[in-house]
């Protein structure tokens, strides 16, 4: 507050000008898209009066319904385990020292920078070379499919869930797992009780990291997937191509609400662990 | 002390490109097809299919038909363009059966071994085919890899509102300034395809030369034949020119026929607009049936086949998704108002020619395109 009344007058007008220009930057194409979502005309871009058409389409559907489908089972998964894989590496990373630390640290952060097309293109050769030699020495006949979409979504989201862990990991007192262990608590229950609740806030967001970018990864996805792994975003760059309908639109707009949601839940859940606790 | 880092990282990088490339190298080596077709019998089916295809090109309906005939699920899963299909069943192990690969793109997949060949006997409906089409096409000359899907052409879509009704069928109104000037073509009003073969063929099309030429000179002209039209143009634009244009922004577009249908008939005036092959001639596309040479399922795909090239099929499918059928015996069972329908089927086909291979004149295209387009 002080500092903004010590601002002059043409600083201020500035700033919030460019504050304004910032927000419209980001939220004016995400009305235009939610706005064109009730558009009773098949061109996207027209107004064609009110209607509710495309979302009962998007509802009935059964292409767009399986991709969801996909779409949310792969998400669980892959966050459910790249969650617990990329505290455990945080962990490992921020609270020991052991031979090759660094070279493991700095192979942690390779998924981030590899461009999404490499990463693609390596999982692609790799869970070809891979099912196909599992193939030939146990006579199995494995596919590309749901598994190798949740791998590789896995594989991408450890990184970003254990930097965010790392950044709660940072700046937690680690005297209070000390303190806990001088007390007799176990390894386990000094990490369930003490460690846990402090990094909490650091899961979760990078939970919900690994949430979203399964829920948005297009490129790797539409390479390492098989027979009947159509994820929703892979599907709707498809439909695009055929010419953009509202349906893309109403389909976007479910996605937004989803995630807006799920960000929502977890503000209220932090929340009211805080509240609790004090 | 970060450089260094960075370095680390990228050294890393080089490594597992290296490790990839290798890993590449080795299996397109081992893949490919034998040449003498799968071991199939007609109706044959030996497990589910599993279709590799563009979005919205396949009536559901079939997919329903094909399993209450003969017992087997079917998954469809899309693609947007060729090149992204053609990564996936080149890498080996994907899983598919069955993929609509369009004209250039099958003589890349039977040069990298990545398709096989028919078995015909396992596709009796193979005799429906328009002897044209049966014959083998340029991409497959003896039919042994593929049999055709739909086909279609490239043409011009124009604003007829803008134009007046009695607009000529040339490439003139692209590439003759003085004859758009008289039709209201003024300013920047064309979009042509970002694509060398299609936008340098239409090109010597309208100067009366093969758009397979191999000529140097021929070439030249076309060449300069675009940058005298670039005052003209809007944009090379290969996705959206159909929407560009029923939403005003240009007033002729460079594309394909069945996606102007599509836009057309969802446009509120549908009347104001029209597609046509210009009467110099234009481009015919086919997208092709093949299956992948490392299919699970080959019998089931040569079934699907099969199935597919039954005439009411045929028909069906024509009528589902408006690109015009490469089925004969499918004419009886096609809609009237498609049959006639002069976008959907040209009156008038002596006039087109398909997209051939020119070996290794092919870069000279690219190399006339880039350089046309400034």
């Amino acid at each position: 507050m002080s500092t903004t009344r010590q601002l002059r007058g043409g600083t201020r007008w500035a700033l919030s000008l460019n504050a304004f220009l910032v927000y419209l930057f980001f939220y004016a194409p995400i009305a235009l898209l939610v706005f064109y979502s009730f558009s009773d005309d098949p061109l996207v871009g027209r107004w064609g009066g009110f209607t509710l058409g495309w979302y009962r389409d998007f509802g009935e559907n059964q292409e767009v319904q399986n991709a969801l489908s996909v779409s949310v089972k792969v998400a669980i998964i892959s966050t459910l385990v790249s969650v617990v894989l990329g505290t455990m590496a945080a962990l490992a990373l921020e609270r020991y020292r052991f031979r090759g630390n660094r070279f493991f640290d700095a192979l942690l952060y390779l998924p981030v920078i590899v461009p999404d097309v490499t990463m693609a293109v390596m999982m692609l050769l790799f869970f070809t070379e891979g099912l196909s030699l599992v193939n030939t020495v146990f006579g199995t006949n494995l596919a590309k499919g749901l598994a190798t979409v949740s791998l590789s979504h896995i594989a991408f989201s450890i990184s970003f869930v254990s930097i965010v862990v790392r950044a709660r990991l940072n700046g937690m007192n680690e005297k209070l797992e000390e303190a806990a262990q001088d007390l007799y608590a176990s390894r386990w229950q000094a990490f369930r009780h003490v460690t846990l609740p402090q990094i909490m806030p650091g899961v979760v967001g990078g939970g919900l990291l690994a949430l979203t970018l399964s829920l948005d990864d297009v490129v790797i996805t539409q390479f390492v997937s098989g027979p009947g792994a159509t994820t929703l975003p892979v599907y709707v760059f498809g439909l695009i191509r055929r010419g953009v309908s509202p349906l893309i639109n109403a389909v976007s707009v479910v996605m937004l609400a989803a995630s807006i949601l799920l960000v929502v839940l977890s503000l209220v859940a932090q929340r009211a662990r805080g509240e609790s606790a004090a | 002390m970060k450089f260094k880092r960075l370095l680390r990282m990228l050294a890393l990088l080089a490594a597992f490109t290296v490790v990839a490339a290798a890993c590449g190298g080795s299996d397109s080596a081992s893949g490919g097809g034998d040449g003498s077709g799968a071991d199939c019998e007609a109706g044959e089916t030996d497990g589910d299919l599993a279709i590799f295809n563009w979005s919205e090109y396949m009536d559901p309906d079939l997919k329903t038909a094909f399993t209450d005939e003969f017992g087997v699920n079917v998954t469809e899963d899309n693609y947007d363009s060729n090149e992204a299909m053609q990564p996936i069943i080149s890498a080996g192990g994907s899983g598919y059966d069955f993929i609509v690969p369009s004209d250039y793109m099958v003589s890349i997949l039977i040069d990298e071994g990545d398709i096989q060949a028919l078995n015909k006997d396992a596709i009796p409906n193979i005799g429906n085919l328009l002897p044209e089409f049966a014959s083998g096409l340029p991409f497959d000359p003896d039919a042994t890899y593929t049999a055709p899907y739909q086909w279609g052409t490239t043409g011009l879509g124009v604003d007829l509102s803008v134009t007046g009704e009695d607009v000529p069928r040339s490439w003139g109104l692209v590439f003759d300034g003085d004859l758009a000037a008289e039709y209201n073509l003024e300013g920047s009003y064309a979009t042509l395809l970002n694509d060398p073969r299609e936008t340098m063929g239409a090109a010597l099309k309208y100067l009366g030369y093969s758009l397979n030429t191999t000529s140097d000179a021929e070439l030249d002209e076309a060449k300069k034949l675009i940058i005298d039209a670039k005052d003209r143009l809007t944009a090379y634009e290969s996705d959206q020119y159909d929407e560009l244009l029923v939403t005003g922004e240009s007033v002729v577009a460079h594309g394909y026929s069945g996606n102007f249908i599509v836009q057309f008939g969802e446009a509120e005036n549908a009347d104001d607009y029209t597609y046509f092959v210009p009467d110099e001639g234009g481009t015919r596309w086919v997208d092709n049936m093949a299956i992948p040479a490392d299919a699970p399922h080959p019998c089931t795909a040569h079934t699907f086949i099969n199935f597919l090239l039954d005439a009411e099929r045929g028909a069906q499918l024509t009528n589902w998704n408006f690109y015009a059928s490469p089925n004969e015996a499918a004419g009886e069972f096609i809609d009237p108002e498609v049959l006639e329908d002069p976008i959907v089927y040209p009156t008038d086909t002596s006039k087109l020619e398909f997209i051939s291979d020119t070996g290794d004149f092919e870069i000279n295209f690219s190399d006339a395109f880039i350089e046309a387009k400034g």
